[in-house]
């Protein structure tokens, strides 16, 4: 037979093959490197951490090609970009240089307001955020072979990470024990398509890997969002905005392998230096909130 | 049949329930204290850097050579780079297996590819006769096998993407990415003899 390239299972895959790992954000080649050394499982290439772009303000913008391929030539790991949501053709710009993933994200200035792209379209895989399982379903329609939760990017606060994995979870929870009747009024509700809705059931969790993103800043926070149900892991400010990238990198992969170990997350949360700063996001106004984009 | 998962990263989860569906009793191995008692041990698909790290950080490496000596071991795309004695770069490794293999010989992730495979020895063993569907994610390639390593698969180009030698077993796909439980199986029949 013909080999087949782009297909659901292959998208699917990959973000399989990156479960109880961490993905980080990196800004050059050199992050990229000590992200790698440190285990990631693979990286995210953006010209800003989302806490610079809060502090900055202006249209974010998918990061210039070049400095993704720097980064993709730099490593072994698999390479992801963002896109804007809805902003078709920079996705498929990121798709022609051979990125691994597009992270359709809330945390880069959304290009329509409307519309997310129809991600069915391209043979690269892509990854969408959520804040409960209408949004996540949503995504997974228009063809998202991953899901991430939103948290609240950029600040260092797990509160709206903790918020959107226990919407999703706990909506997949509530679906297992309803009947065959009650699942189009559960669609209907969530805003969430009807034959997804029951493979949910069925399947007794999401029919993609779903991470947790959004607020991560400490081991403690990364095998929290594990003990709670995610698959892994995405930290983004929290590694370079912090006293010791390399050392708190280390310390939040060992954290998702052993999620469960509470001796172990005490010897890896020992001596890690400054963490990032960090925002309140439970008190940010609604205007500044990255997680409400997104439709 | 007791079968351990290397569970430190990837798609560990998936090799249990494949094992759960042919009635394998299974264990999470994050430390070495976990390979106790094992008849077997598959290592996931993942990221060959990120599990070797997690494999030294954690006092598994000489617990796994040590385990591999005796008992069956299969690794699974990153668990076959595990296995591998030389991939051409610097990253831990077990070298339990006398293949050479190179990392992402494919391409990128829109080179990953599915493709239907003959593989002889697999049917013989099972007892079937339809091809095997093989699923590659960012895969590696054996690009060559000695000492008493064999090539089990490969493709129409020559190239090969499955290898045994005695008890243990590589492959550069996934088939606990699949429904088909015959690889599985197989495995369970090396365990079993060793």
């Amino acid at each position: 037979m013909e080999a087949k390239t782009g297909t659901w299972t292959e998208k699917k895959g990959l973000a399989q093959m990156l479960k109880g790992g961490v993905i980080m954000d990196v800004v050059n080649a050199e992050q990229a490197k000590i992200a790698e050394e440190a285990g990631a499982c693979a990286v995210m290439a953006l010209e800003r951490v989302p806490a610079d772009i809060r502090a900055d303000g202006g249209v974010a913008r998918m990061s210039d090609p070049d400095m993704i391929l720097k980064i993709m030539e730099a490593v072994s790991i698999p390479v992801m970009a963002k896109c804007r949501i809805g902003h078709f053709v920079e996705a498929q710009i990121l798709e022609s240089i051979g990125v691994d993933y597009i992270d359709e994200s809330e945390v880069l200035t959304p290009a329509d307001e409307e519309h997310h792209i129809l991600k069915h379209n391209f043979k690269v895989p892509f990854v969408c955020g959520c804040r409960n399982i209408g949004e996540a379903l949503r995504r997974i329609g228009e063809g998202a072979a991953m899901i991430r939760t939103k948290g609240e990017a950029g600040t260092g606060d797990v509160v709206e990470a903790v918020r959107h994995a226990r919407s999703v979870i706990g909506s997949i929870r509530a679906l297992q024990v309803m009947n065959d009747e009650e699942l189009m009024t559960f669609a209907k509700n969530n805003g969430a398509p009807y034959e997804l809705v029951k493979e949910v059931k069925t399947l007794g969790r999401m029919p993609v890997v779903n991470f947790a993103a959004g607020g991560v800043a400490t081991p403690a926070d990364a095998a929290l969002m594990m003990q709670l149900g995610v698959d892994g892991v995405f930290v983004g400010s929290g590694i370079f905005k912090s006293g010791d990238p390399a050392k708190r990198a280390a310390a939040i992969v060992k954290s998702v392998t052993h999620y469960q170990d509470a001796a172990i997350l005490a010897e890896v949360s020992k001596n890690l230096g400054e963490a990032m700063v960090g925002r309140n996001a439970a008190h940010m106004p609604e205007g500044e909130k990255l997680a409400v984009r997104g439709w | 049949m007791k079968i351990g998962v290397l569970a430190l990263q990837g798609d560990f989860a998936e090799h249990i329930s494949m094992l759960k569906k042919i009635g394998a009793e299974t264990v999470e191995v994050r430390l070495p204290k976990h390979l106790d008692g094992l008849d077997g041990l598959i290592m996931p698909g993942g990221e060959s850097t990120t599990i070797g790290k997690l494999a030294v950080a954690y006092g598994l490496m000489e617990p796994l050579r040590e385990f591999g000596k005796i008992h069956a071991v299969w690794g699974t795309c990153a668990g076959a780079i595990f296995l591998s004695k030389d991939i051409g770069r610097n990253q831990p490794l077990l070298g339990l297996m006398d293949i050479k293999v190179q990392r992402n010989a494919f391409g990128r992730q829109v080179d990953s590819f599915e493709t239907d495979l003959e593989i002889e020895e697999l049917m013989k063993a099972t007892g079937t006769e339809h091809p095997y569907h093989a699923v590659f994610i960012r895969a590696p390639i054996i690009e060559s096998v000695s000492g008493s390593a064999k090539a089990l698969s490969v493709l129409e180009d020559g190239r090969i993407v499955a290898a045994q030698q005695g008890h243990l077993l590589a492959t550069s796909f996934h088939p606990e990415l699949t429904s088909d439980t015959r690889f599985h199986e197989y495995f369970i029949s090396l365990a079993s003899e060793s």
